[in-house]
């Protein structure tokens, strides 16, 4: 797994790649926290299209995340472009929560 | 050796087979993964299929480590989660089994978005991705003494035979 973040204005990006299982998830949660806490910090933006595997472990590592910005007043974008981890987005149904979208450029 | 529930679904026989134990560690989560994808790399599955019973294993195992051993007061890596996989001529059947603390109440355990550990950000969704990604589902559990997963996926599944019955 590979993860990188990166900020923009009160954007927050994390970009993973690879398998996101608890293990990592794990991992992300407490090094995406560690950012949610340093103002102007507000909205997240997953990009998920490096990711090769996720199962229902990365549901509870997003959703855990869309509380916490929202109760900063802030939103929650997503990419994904791995098929068998948007069946599991959408079985879940994080995109009623986690707003789908194709680029960076939507969120900010 | 736990006897096969499924090998009745396949109409066909056994022809290979992969035990193993490995402790209760979430890095044995991927490991667990690529076992489970060496086997079945056998059978030449598409690769919606693979991917399908490498994720309803991945959530098997992560289920062991959180739940099944995750309040007992015991080192992980004296906690064994046994791992077993029997391919068939055209499927695949895995037991994940633990001894950790057991489910009290299946039938919830299984219900979507349920889960007994929301302070630890579990989405509740495991069971039902176990049972929507596979073609027969089984869990056995005993309060304080254990929990056995059996996975079972047809690959080919455009040519199953009308007679199949897929066991509750």
């Amino acid at each position: 797994m590979k993860f990188e973040l990166a900020k923009t204005g009160n954007l927050l990006i994390v970009k993973v790649s690879g398998e996101l299982d608890h293990h990592f998830a794990d991992e992300i949660r407490i090094r995406i926290d560690s950012e949610l806490i340093k103002p102007p910090v507000r909205d997240i933006l997953f990009d998920f299209n490096g990711l090769s595997f996720m199962d229902s472990s990365g549901i509870g590592m997003l959703m855990g995340r869309y509380k916490k910005v929202k109760a900063l007043g802030g939103k929650a974008w997503i990419i994904c472009n791995n098929p068998n981890a948007t069946r599991i987005l959408e079985m879940s149904g994080v995109f009623q929560f986690i707003e789908k979208c194709e680029s960076i450029h939507d969120a900010v | 050796m736990s006897e096969s529930m499924f090998c009745d679904m396949c109409n066909s026989k056994e022809i290979n087979r992969l035990n193993a134990e490995f402790s209760a560690k979430s890095c044995n989560e991927k490991l667990a993964r690529s076992l489970v994808s060496a086997m079945a790399v056998q059978l030449d599955p598409t690769i919606d299929e693979l991917s399908d019973i490498v994720t309803a294993v991945s959530e098997a195992v992560t289920n062991c480590i959180i739940h099944g051993y995750g309040k007992i007061n015991k080192k992980k890596e004296a906690c064994i989660i046994k791992f077993e996989c029997i391919l068939y001529e055209n499927a695949i059947e895995v037991g994940i089994t633990d001894e950790g603390c057991g489910i009290e109440d299946i039938e919830k355990a299984r219900e979507p978005l349920y889960t007994s550990s929301p302070e630890m950000e579990r989405s509740g969704m495991g069971f039902t991705i176990m049972e929507s990604f596979c073609d027969g589902f089984s869990v056995q559990s005993i309060v304080g003494e254990g929990t056995e997963i059996r996975l079972f996926k047809i690959f080919g599944g455009d040519n199953l035979c009308e007679n199949t019955t897929i066991p509750q």
